[in-house]
């Protein structure tokens, strides 16, 4: 069967795992770098990488478990004991620092890139068996998304120039 | 004068790039881009771009006050 793109521009993957609003941004960031220095860009999102393609984001960062998460604060950089970080509302709270300083750093929001990405003709494909295993409704993802299994990736793998796993 | 100016101040990566590209995609080949950017990292990032698409950096330049400066022509 013919190939649906058949491109000499160079290209990407990536394997996108993640799905906080912290590893959120290094796939996209690096999608839609790429895309916008020409190359053909291939996202596939699974396991909790396949929520960043739900229609509405709602994306939250944990210091838990996370030791190397410092925040800059009052002129240090701040880290939470994992017995802080698991009280009811710190989540939230980590949340709403980092959101803060996505905001005064000039740093786009994962909204903004993956409209980026889509923009940039990135193509997006969500994972089948993810759906299955995780109950997640066809309808509450993207429209405009391919839903597809491991084969697919490894066919577009094998073409692609740089393949990255996030 | 370049034919085009880009604002890119206060942006952080990946937007400087983006931006840039979005306003080349528009101009004529042969054209210039103009682009005023705050974050360090444009500097290499502004390079490597152009090495990528072809495009021509034909200045790249520190401001005063921390501002970066680029000027790129559109090539083919």
């Amino acid at each position: 069967m013919a190939k649906e793109t058949t491109s000499q521009a160079k290209s990407m993957s990536l394997i996108v795992t993640k799905g906080s609003l912290d590893w959120a941004y290094p796939p996209f960031i690096l999608a839609t770098t790429a895309a916008s220095m020409g190359l053909d860009v291939t996202m596939f999102f699974t396991f909790y990488g396949l929520g960043l393609l739900q229609k509405k984001l709602d994306l939250e960062v944990t210091a838990l478990g996370n030791p190397a998460m410092k925040m800059p604060m009052a002129g240090m950089h701040i880290g939470m004991p994992n017995l802080v970080a698991a009280l009811p509302g710190v989540g939230a709270m980590a949340t709403g620092m980092m959101k803060n300083l996505i905001e005064k750093k000039g740093v786009a929001s994962i909204e903004e890139l993956r409209a980026e990405a889509i923009e940039g003709d990135v193509r997006l494909i969500g994972c089948q068996m993810t759906l299955d295993l995780f109950e997640v409704k066809r309808g509450d993802l993207l429209d405009n998304i391919e839903i597809a299994g491991a084969a697919t990736y490894v066919e577009n793998a094998l073409e692609a120039d740089i393949n990255l796993f996030i | 004068m370049a034919d085009q100016q880009l604002d890119a101040k206060g942006l952080n990566c990946p937007l400087p790039i983006l931006r840039a590209k979005k306003a080349i995609k528009s101009m004529d080949t042969g054209a210039t881009l103009e682009v005023e950017a705050t974050d360090p990292g444009a500097i290499k990032d502004f390079a490597a771009f152009c090495r990528v698409t072809g495009n021509e950096l034909l200045e790249s330049s520190e401001e005063d006050g921390g501002i970066y400066r680029f000027l790129i022509k559109k090539s083919g």
